[in-house]
């Protein structure tokens, strides 16, 4: 028992195969093995959305997903949203509403944020909230995060338009 | 923290993931979506010698309807019963429900099987499947068995699944047209574990409930399917009646005190959202306000 499983997956389009532990969380591969630290550990239970990353187009928390279980999936993180570009008007509402302080939330919160806009074009701000939910902030008091994905919403609607 | 060591096995059917728990007995712990699972390995609450993931089986996928049940595999996520027609049709509650459940990552990967399974006094889910009389269906090596809701729930985390079985489906009664639904609960936020909640499904007729199944939950060890709804039944409510119903219902409630609420608040709360099941589902809004004594 416990010796190192093979897996296959991809980390932001990049082909990448190793031997975990199964214990090792898809959070701590990211980090550890990958140094893509981006993504951020806060509670390890699921609890604060920090370590929230994208799987096959879907969020998820990855302090709750075993590194085995991404076998065969498509793994997108903050660095991945953000060197595409996806999530570039995001980034600047939130720097330019001071919608982030110490940061720690942040990617978690742009990739909650972006699935939002992703599924409803222009949420009211109770929708927002609600999508956020179950994602800690610790600094902002939350106003300004609600602020800077309204604003990005309008501004893709009116882009749309 | 982190979770113990443990071996990993990816099950490549029904019958292999039968022969792997066969195999381990009690040492080995079923993984779905991992969101309960996960948390208590990593808080170290668990430390199984072996995980048997179950998450890619496609046979325990799905919803369909057969004759009148609506047939949901034990793997159907939180956010495929959200999205899915057939649910919106044939079994509403579901879907009113599971908008309260957790928040859209962790829906994202929980399963109905896994939050039955789990029996978390508190979940949403449970007391559904209470409320639309729906069977749970379980497979172990000696094959089959389908259990009530009401007798598959037997206390905190608790259920009548034995080590070596696994819960593959649960069918649900299809809606007639007359059925209505209600769900409510109160929770600190939006996605939390409810304080009190209920889920409950009526046939209304003339006025009167024909039929109405009561599922509290967050008030006692697993959901009860509350007796004063008998009170209710084939009469004309008002309220000295639905007084009567809620007094009934405070005595057969035992909730448990814990950081969230006190007995007596959820014995409080539980009535409120009595009252404002039946005002609703019978249209009356005064029956909400008018608290006979
Ligand atoms: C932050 C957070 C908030 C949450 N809030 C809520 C909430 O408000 N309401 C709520 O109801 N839930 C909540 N949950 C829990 C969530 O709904 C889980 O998805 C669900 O309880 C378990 O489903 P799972 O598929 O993830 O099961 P897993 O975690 O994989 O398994 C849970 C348990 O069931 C067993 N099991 C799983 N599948 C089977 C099966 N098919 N047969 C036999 N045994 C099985 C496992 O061995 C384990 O013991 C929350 C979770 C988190 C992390
Ligand atoms: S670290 Fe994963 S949710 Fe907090
Ligand atoms: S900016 Fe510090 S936790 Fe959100």
């Amino acid at each position: 028992m416990n010796a190192p499983v093979p897996v296959s997956l991809l980390v932001n389009g990049e082909p990448i195969d190793a031997f975990v532990l199964p214990r090792l969380n898809l959070a701590d591969f990211l980090r550890e093995n990958l140094k893509l630290t981006g993504t951020h550990i806060g509670c390890e239970h699921g609890v604060c959305g920090a370590c929230t990353v994208r799987i096959d187009g879907e969020i998820v928390r990855s302090c709750l997903v075993l590194t085995v279980q991404a076998q065969g999936a498509s793994v997108e993180t903050i660095e991945g949203l953000s060197d595409s570009g996806e999530i570039a008007d995001l980034q600047a509402a939130f720097r330019e509403r001071n919608a982030l302080q110490c940061g720690y939330c942040t990617p978690g919160m742009l990739i909650t944020a972006q699935d939002l806009l992703k599924h409803v074009s222009v949420p009211d701000r109770r929708a927002i909230r609600e999508h956020l939910s179950g994602n800690y902030c610790r600094c902002t008091g939350y106003q300004a995060i609600v602020d800077a994905v309204e604003a990005t919403a309008m501004t893709r609607a009116e882009r749309g338009a | 923290m982190k979770a113990a060591a443990f071996a990993y096995a990816r099950a490549t059917s029904v019958v292999n993931a039968l022969e792997l728990l066969a195999m381990h007995g009690d040492k080995a712990k079923v993984l779905s979506g991992g969101q309960s699972l996960m948390p208590a390995m990593n808080l170290r609450l668990l430390s199984p010698d072996i995980l048997v993931d179950i998450g890619g089986l496609a046979e325990l996928r799905g919803i369909t309807v057969r004759g009148d049940l609506l047939v949901i595999g034990a793997l159907t996520r939180h956010v495929d019963l959200l999205r899915s027609p057939e649910v919106a049709l044939h079994a509403r509650l579901l879907r009113d429900a599971v908008a309260h459940v957790a928040h859209p990552a962790i829906r994202n990967r929980g399963t109905i099987g896994g939050s039955l399974a789990h029996a978390d006094p508190a979940s949403e889910l449970p007391a559904c499947v209470v409320a639309l009389d729906a069977t749970i269906v379980v497979r172990g090596s000696a094959g089959e068995r389908r259990i009530t809701a009401t007798e598959f729930f037997r206390g905190i985390y608790e259920t009548a699944l034995l080590p070596d079985e696994l819960l593959v489906a649960v069918e649900v009664p299809v809606a007639g047209q007359a059925s209505t639904f209600f769900f409510q609960e109160y929770a600190r936020r939006h996605g939390d574990y409810a304080v009190v909640g209920l889920a409950a499904r009526a046939v209304v007729a003339a006025g009167r409930f024909s039929a109405l199944r009561l599922g509290f939950f967050a008030v006692g060890d697993r959901p009860l399917l509350a007796a004063a709804a008998g009170k209710l039944i084939d009469a004309t409510v008002t309220p000295a009646l639905l007084a009567e119903a809620a007094a009934a219902l405070a005595d057969e409630l035992d909730p448990q005190e814990d950081q969230q609420a006190t007995a007596a608040m959820r014995r409080h709360l539980a009535t409120v959202l009595l009252r404002r099941c039946v005002a609703a589902l019978l249209a009356r809004p005064e029956l909400e306000t008018g608290v006979g004594k």
